[in-house]
C-alpha cells in the first residue's frame, strides 16, 4: 500500500499506509492523527483539513478546483504556495511516499 | 454506585456521540468510556450517503471516523448493533436490548433523529427507501443498477442531493415536493428559486405542491404513483426525504425534559445533572436565536458533543457557536452559516448568472445570516463576521470590492 509521511506542526513525522483511492485527509484523519478535523467530510466545504504539500509532489497532484483555491483564503493557519486540502487528494501509486506538513491550527 | 469509576456512557455514535469519544480522550480523560450504537458499523460519517458515496465507489471504508485500532488503542468499549432500551437515573444504568446493564458517573445520549416514515399501504412500506444510514444506501445501491426511472418524495437537502447523484448517475428522476419551494425552510425565496432553475437544468423533473396520493405494486416490480395534483408517474425505486424527528424516546421514558427534542442548557446537561445531550436529538436556547431551537447539523454535532466533554473534563464550557450547513447539488456548493429565522433584508453580492453569488440576511441592521453558492471564501469570512457580530453595511455587503475580511479588522 502506498505511504504518507505526515510531519506535524512540532516537526514529528508518521509515515502511515494510505490506501489508493482514499484521501490525505481520510487516511490521516481515519488514524487518529492530530492535526488534520476534516469537519466535513472530505465535501471541500470547512477548510479544516489544510496541509503544506513537500515541493518534490507538487507537480503530481490534482488540479485544484476555483472551491479549493477560495477555501484556502479562509484556512486558520496562513495560506502558502504549498497549501492543499487534504481532502481534494486521493491516494495513487504516483504519490507513494508524498510527505506532508501540518499546520499549527485548523 | 461505590468507589469504582463507572465512566462515561455514550448512548448513539453518530457525529457527536464519536465526537465526544475523541474530545474526552484528548481532553486526557483516564475514564472507562462505553459507546453504545444501535448500527452495526462502526462509526461513521452520514453526509456523504446522499452525496459522493455513491459516485466514488460505494467504500463503507472510507466514511468511518477510525478504523477499529483507534477503539482499542483508546480503550473505548463498543457495543454496536445494540441498542439502549431504558435508563435507571437512580442507580445510574443503562438497560440494553441484549439484557446486558451499564453503569455510569455520566451519561450522553446522541440518539440523532428517526427518518418519518412515508404514508403509504402496507405492502408497499418495506419497499421504500430512506437515506439515515450505510446500510440505506448500501441497499438503494443494489437496486440502482437496474433502475431507471425514480421517483424522490421530499424537496429537501437530503432529496435534493440524492435526486442529483441520481442524475449523475443517468437516471430519470422525479422529485415531489410539497410546498411551493424547494429547501423550503433552510433558503431565501431567491436561492430556492436558483436551485430549482439548476434541478431542472440537469434534467429532474421537480414538481412542486404535490405529493404521493395513492401508489400501487405494478407487475414488473416497480411502483404507479397519482400524485395529488392528478399526474401518474411509474418508477422503478422509490426514495423518501421527508424530514426526521428527534429521537427521544428514551429520555422521555426517563422523565427527562423534552420539547421538541431531549431539552439541553448551554452546558448540553438535560434536566438531570449526570445526563447531557447533543446533535439532532436536542434542543436548547440558542444565544442568536429567540426562540428554543433543534439544528440537525454536523457541526451542531460536534460543536455540542465538544462543550459535553468539556463539562464532563471538569472545564466549564457552553455551547454558543454560530450555525453553519453545507449541500451539495451538481457542480454547486450551498453553505449556510448563522441562523435566518425572521430576517428581513437580503442583500446579494456577486450576479445569479455567474453561479457564484453571496446572500447576506439581515434583521434590521444586524446581519444574522449568510447562505452562499459556489463561494467557499465568502462563507468562511461570514462565520468569522457573525461570530464577532460584525455587520457589514448593506453597501459594503453588496460590493463584491470589499474584502470581507477586511471588516473583521474594524
Ligand atoms: C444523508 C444525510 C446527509 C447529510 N448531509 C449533511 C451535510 O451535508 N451537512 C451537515 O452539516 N449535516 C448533514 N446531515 C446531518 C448530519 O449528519 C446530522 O445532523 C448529524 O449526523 C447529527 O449527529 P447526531 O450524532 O446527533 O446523530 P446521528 O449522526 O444520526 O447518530 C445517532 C446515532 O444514534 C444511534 N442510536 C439511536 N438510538 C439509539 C439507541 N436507543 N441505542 C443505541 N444507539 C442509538 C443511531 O444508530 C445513530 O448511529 C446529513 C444527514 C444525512 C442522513
Ligand atoms: S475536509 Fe472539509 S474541506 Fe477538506
Amino acid at each position: 500500500m502506498p505511504k504518507v509521511v505526515y510531519v506535524d506542526f512540532q516537526g514529528n513525522r508518521n509515515e502511515l499506509e494510505v490506501a489508493n483511492g482514499m484521501t490525505l485527509m481520510q487516511g490521516a484523519v481515519m488514524n487518529g492523527l492530530d492535526g488534520i478535523e476534516g469537519e466535513c467530510s472530505g465535501s471541500c466545504a470547512c477548510a479544516t483539513c489544510h496541509c503544506y504539500v513537500d515541493e518534490a509532489y507538487l507537480d503530481k497532484l490534482p488540479e485544484m478546483s476555483e472551491n479549493e483555491d477560495e477555501l484556502l483564503d479562509g484556512t486558520a493557519s496562513e495560506r502558502l504556495g504549498s497549501s492543499r486540502l487534504s481532502c481534494q487528494i486521493r491516494m495513487t501509486d504516483d504519490l507513494d511516499g508524498i510527505v506532508v506538513q501540518l499546520p499549527e491550527e485548523q | 454506585m461505590g468507589s469504582k469509576v463507572a465512566g462515561v456512557v455514550i448512548i448513539g455514535g453518530g457525529h457527536a456521540g464519536f465526537q465526544c469519544i475523541d474530545s474526552l480522550r484528548k481532553g486526557g480523560y483516564a475514564g472507562p468510556i462505553t459507546l453504545v450504537d444501535a448500527d452495526p458499523h462502526l462509526p461513521y460519517q452520514r453526509p456523504p450517503l446522499s452525496k459522493g458515496y455513491l459516485l466514488e465507489g460505494a467504500d463503507p471504508d472510507t466514511l468511518l471516523f477510525r478504523t477499529a485500532a483507534y477503539y482499542s488503542e483508546q480503550s473505548v468499549n463498543l457495543h454496536l448493533g445494540i441498542a439502549a432500551a431504558a435508563i435507571d437515573r437512580e442507580r445510574h444504568t443503562v438497560q440494553l436490548t441484549n439484557g446486558l446493564s451499564l453503569s455510569y458517573d455520566q451519561l450522553v445520549l446522541a440518539p440523532g433523529a428517526s427518518i418519518r416514515p412515508l404514508r403509504v399501504p402496507d405492502e408497499i412500506a418495506d419497499q421504500v427507501h430512506y437515506i439515515k444510514t450505510l446500510g440505506d444506501i448500501d441497499r438503494i445501491n443494489t437496486q440502482l443498477g437496474t433502475a431507471q426511472n425514480l421517483v424522490v418524495v421530499g424537496g429537501g437537502f437530503i432529496g435534493l442531493e440524492f435526486a442529483a447523484t441520481a442524475r449523475k448517475l443517468g437516471k430519470n428522476v422525479s422529485v415531489l415536493v410539497r410546498g411551493p419551494r424547494i429547501m423550503n425552510q433552510n433558503v431565501t425565496p431567491e436561492l430556492s428559486r436558483f436551485m430549482l432553475e439548476q434541478h431542472r437544468a440537469h434534467g429532474a423533473d421537480i414538481q412542486l405542491n404535490t405529493s404521493i396520493e395513492t401508489v400501487s405494486r405494478l407487475d414488473n416490480g416497480g411502483f404507479e404513483i397519482l400524485t395529488t395534483d392528478g399526474r401518474t408517474l411509474s418508477c422503478d425505486m422509490l426514495v423518501a426525504g421527508i424530514g426526521v424527528t428527534p429521537d427521544t424516546r428514551l429520555a422521555e421514558a426517563a422523565g427527562l425534559e423534552c420539547d421538541e427534542g431531549i431539552v439541553v442548557d448551554a452546558g448540553c446537561r438535560t434536566s438531570d445533572p449526570a445526563i447531557y445531550a447533543a446533535g439532532d436529538a436536542v434542543c436548547f436556547t440558542h444565544p442568536l436565536a429567540d426562540t428554543r431551537i433543534r439544528i440537525e447539523s454536523v457541526q451542531n454535532a460536534v460543536d455540542q458533543a465538544k462543550v459535553i466533554a468539556a463539562n464532563i473534563l471538569g472545564k466549564p464550557a457552553e455551547y454558543d457557536s454560530a450555525p453553519w450547513f453545507w449541500s451539495d447539488q451538481y457542480e454547486f456548493k450551498l453553505q449556510m452559516a448563522g441562523l435566518h429565522a425572521g430576517y428581513d433584508h437580503v442583500v446579494q453580492r456577486g450576479t445569479t448568472e455567474s453561479g457564484k453569488f453571496t446572500l447576506f440576511l439581515y434583521r434590521g441592521e444586524r446581519l444574522i445570516a449568510v447562505h452562499t453558492v459556489n463561494k467557499p471564501a465568502d462563507h468562511m469570512a461570514a462565520r468569522k463576521l457573525l461570530a464577532a457580530g460584525i455587520s457589514p453595511s448593506f453597501d459594503e455587503a453588496a460590493d463584491e470590492n470589499v474584502k470581507l475580511n477586511s471588516l473583521l479588522k474594524r
